[in-house]
């Protein structure tokens, strides 16, 4: 009696778990260690491969525009990094005002580079730091200014300006080529599953997803498959009637799986397009609900029509934690793309930029403000252009 | 993925082991890491480059005071650092000399206000005291019924009209008064640091209801945007503390330190789950230790408590320490370890595991491979492996779906498992294998002692 009491039951707990899992990797040695040789020469040939077209092309689109940014700029030595803030409070919606916000502070960075004479090793450093701030994690940052420090050598390119557009197009080279359409070609309903940790905003993004399809003449319903956040199916209802489509709705607490096959069987009876099914939020780190996810995600796949999409949800504030989710949704529920959402904060969003280059899974929308049309296909472009500035 | 900082200057100090003196290099090449461990956990980059530039003096001396184990020394002056500035002055909570005494939340979009001012609400209510919500939420869909619905569950009365955010404020605050509540939390909606209008908004519900107490409600899971957030909502508001939340997850929450740097206030409240008692005090030294990646005993620890069964988990410890811990009672505890999450996320959060087990990428099937070979074995077999010969494996490996040398494989790594125990100075001593008994092999135990 009281033997096991205290921190001895505490030291047990631990032991016990220390056993098991040194059992566990060793018993799995075996077979792992053979995946992940195969797994890593396939990943260093992708770190290897060379970025397409970096040669001497001239670096077209910044190029005319620095005379104009010549102009004095911040002078407290931080203007690399500092993001203004007047500018910023126009979200990224075009491609030209992602563009000029860009050039704006690039180029007030360029002219203090310019005047220091030649690219010196401090140039590099503040390149790579305002990666980092953008929350690409610090290996991709070092890896990504690493290659355009090689690359920028033996193209023989000297202008900082150059050195720019060189990261760019290294960026852009991880991104460019991927299929970021939904995919929604599958036998009728098309259920499009929407997955993420609480609080990324998966319910707007439905709201907002449900009108763009029906905007694109998709006839949509909605699945209320969070049945366990206080007022997340009233919220969705909310977003419904905003998008003007039907929705299906569990008793709260109630099974989210059998929700959304009711919304598929519905769909298929009335001949509706796409099924748009809400799951409760959920930390990759709790074992039960992301084994109830797979559940959700078999249960899908079961329902009639074909699931066609499961959609990642990633706050852009997100920091390096985002690889543990995406790996950890798309373990239960293999997830086909990424949402990003609340880009029109002061955070880039980099971190989708790491879970694309590290896990494949393409970033297909980005989420741009409260409103129902805030919404919109993912741009390369636009977002590259955001997080080097 | 990430290494800790332990390993991190495992790494460097190897190098330089040999050396009776570390040069100045030497010392810059492990702030390198330490840097590089920080920005890995979150902490903000201005944020990481000041602390770094303090850590250098302490990291000098620590090279330079000959100490066997100059890592050791850098990562305990680093780990104090950190739990310095994590902690700091604890925010002791001054009700109202006139009642009730306002607490506003302010953060971003999906942070856990609703939720936290819930938790804060239950938290008020078990002390004692009798706190209504105030529901100023009227951005978001349904936001005002969530809270309405987590007010029932705390048995915390929720107020809301139809109106503005600051007129439902003050009107919240006259209800209390006229119903006789000593606490008014009040719920807003959530609002990115660079949206004028909203930022202004909240700032006119800050100078209508002159809250006693402001608290921003942070993610864990935040990046470098942390820095940009505190700041802005510190101008707004000039904060009281913080609360973290979602801290159940498996963020390094570097966001924390960030954020005590920029506003300077206590993090007050840590939130850990999803159920509404899921929420403590902010504990400095364990956050510290998570940031640094040197092992979260205390949350695993709890983590365990919460989902282990203590009779189960009692009875394999019985067992272990009789050293008759066969394959029954491993299974048996296998299949609790599994409830605890995935692998990989446990020994995250053990100390002193190796760095070679660390990077091995766990299969969580692995696990359940495992857990059918035993399954697939009969009672006695399990008790007494010595018993599965040439046939029994073929049936066991058929029976589970692996193949025969899987089978051998797990038996021999549970003998190895054996070993380690014993050299552990788990079981009985030589002297005391004889007795069969539990009694006496405690006796034998108490007795060596």
């Amino acid at each position: 009696m009281g033997f096991y009491s205290g921190w001895i039951m505490h030291l047990l707990y631990l032991v016990l778990v220390y056993l098991v899992a040194v059992l566990v990797v060793a018993a799995g040695g075996v077979y792992i260690s053979r995946q992940r040789r195969s797994r890593l020469s396939t990943s260093s040939k992708k770190v290897l491969s060379a970025p397409p077209g970096v040669a001497t092309r001239p670096p077209d689109r910044t190029q005319p525009k620095v005379a104009v940014d010549l102009k004095p700029a911040q002078t407290d030595g931080s203007a690399f990094v500092a993001s203004p803030k007047t500018e910023e409070k126009e979200p990224p919606k075009s491609l030209s005002a992602g563009l000029s916000k860009t050039r704006g502070v690039i180029g007030a960075a360029l002219s203090r580079m310019k005047l220091r004479g030649g690219l010196s090793e401090e140039f590099w450093s503040e390149l790579e730091e305002t990666l980092i701030l953008g929350d690409l994690g610090l290996e991709i940052s070092r890896d990504l200014v690493s290659k355009t420090r090689d690359a920028f050598r033996q193209t023989g390119l000297n202008s900082s300006v150059e050195a720019i557009d060189l990261l760019r197009r290294q960026m852009l080279a991880d991104l460019v080529g991927k299929d970021r359409s939904l995919g929604l070609l599958g036998e009728a309903p098309n259920l499009i599953l929407l997955v993420g940790v609480n609080g990324v905003g998966k319910t707007t993004t439905i709201g907002k997803l449900a009108n763009y399809l029906a905007n694109n003449g998709s006839s949509v319903i909605l699945a209320a498959g969070d049945t366990f956040r206080a007022a997340a199916s009233e919220q969705l209802e909310q977003w419904a009637n905003a998008a003007d489509v039907e929705i299906v709705k569990g008793n709260s607490g109630g099974d989210p799986a059998s929700v959304i096959f009711d919304a598929a069987s519905r769909a298929r009876a009335i001949g509706v397009d796409v099924v748009i099914a809400d799951t409760a939020g959920r930390l990759q780190t709790s074992s039960n609900l992301m084994g109830e996810l797979a559940k959700i995600h078999r249960v899908a796949q079961k329902a009639p029509g074909t699931l066609s999409e499961v959609l990642l949800v990633i706050d852009a504030t997100t920091g390096q934690n985002g690889l543990s989710q995406a790996k950890s949704f798309s373990d239960a529920a293999h997830t086909t793309g990424v949402v990003l959402t609340k880009l029109d904060g002061s955070a880039k969003g980099g971190i989708a930029f790491a879970i694309e280059r590290e896990l494949g899974i393409p970033i297909k929308f980005v989420g741009t403000g409260e409103k129902i049309g805030d919404l919109v296909p993912f741009d390369p472009e636009t977002f590259v252009d955001e997080v080097c500035g | 993925m990430f290494d800790g900082l332990g390993n991190r200057l495992d790494t460097v100090l190897n190098r330089i082991k040999g050396k009776s003196r570390l040069t100045e290099a030497d010392v810059d090449e492990a702030l390198v890491e330490i840097r590089a461990a920080l920005l890995e956990a979150d902490v903000a980059l201005s944020v990481t480059n000041n602390f770094v530039e303090r850590i250098r003096s302490v990291a000098v001396g620590a090279a330079a005071s000959r100490s066997l184990t100059p890592g050791q020394q850098i990562v305990k002056a680093v780990d104090a650092e950190l739990v310095r500035v994590l902690g700091g002055e604890s925010l002791k909570i001054n009700y109202a000399s006139k009642p009730p005494t306002v607490f506003l939340l302010a953060g971003l979009q999906g942070a856990g206000k609703t939720t936290t001012a819930a938790k804060l609400a239950l938290h008020f209510r078990r002390n004692g005291r009798s706190p209504l919500l105030v529901a100023a939420d009227l951005q978001r869909p349904a936001a005002v019924e969530q809270l309405r619905t987590l007010g029932e569950r705390a048995s915390v009365p929720v107020f809301s009209t139809p109106t503005d955010p600051v007129s439902v404020a003050k009107a919240g605050i006259d209800e209390a008064r006229r119903v006789g509540r000593d606490i008014v939390i009040i719920d807003t909606a959530g609002r990115l640091a660079i949206d004028e209008s909203l930022m202004a908004e909240i700032s006119s519900i800050s100078q209508a209801v002159q809250p006693n107490y402001t608290f921003l409600v942070i993610d864990a899971m935040i990046g470098q945007d942390a820095v940009n957030t505190a700041k802005a909502f510190n101008e707004t508001l000039s904060l009281d503390g913080v609360i973290m939340t979602k801290l159940d997850g498996d963020a390094r929450g570097g966001a924390a330190l960030s954020v005590k740097e920029i506003v300077g206030k206590p993090i007050a409240f840590g939130s850990t789950g999803e159920k509404l008692e899921d929420f403590d005090t902010f504990y400095p030294e364990r956050m510290a230790s998570r940031i640094l990646g040197m092992g979260d005993v205390l949350t695993l620890i709890e983590q365990a408590e919460r989902t282990l069964d203590e009779e189960v988990t009692k009875k394999g410890a019985s067992r272990m320490m009789e050293g008759r811990f066969d394959l029954d009672d491993f299974l048996e505890q296998l299949r609790q370890v599994k409830k605890m999450g995935p692998l990989k996320g446990i020994m995250g959060m053990l100390p002193g595991v190796p760095k070679e087990l660390k990077d091995v990428d766990i299969d969580d099937r692995e696990i359940n491979r495992i857990e059918a070979i035993i399954s697939s074995m009969t009672i006695d077999e399990r008790r007494n492996p010595r018993l599965i010969d040439g046939s029994r494996r073929q049936r066991i490996a058929s029976g589970s779906g692996v193949q025969t040398h899987q089978v051998t494989g797990l038996l021999k790594q549970f003998t190895e498992m054996q070993k380690v125990m014993k050299q552990m100075g788990i079981g009985p001593s030589s002297a005391t294998r004889r007795h069969k008994t539990k009694s006496n092999a405690r006796k034998g135990r108490r007795n060596k002692r």
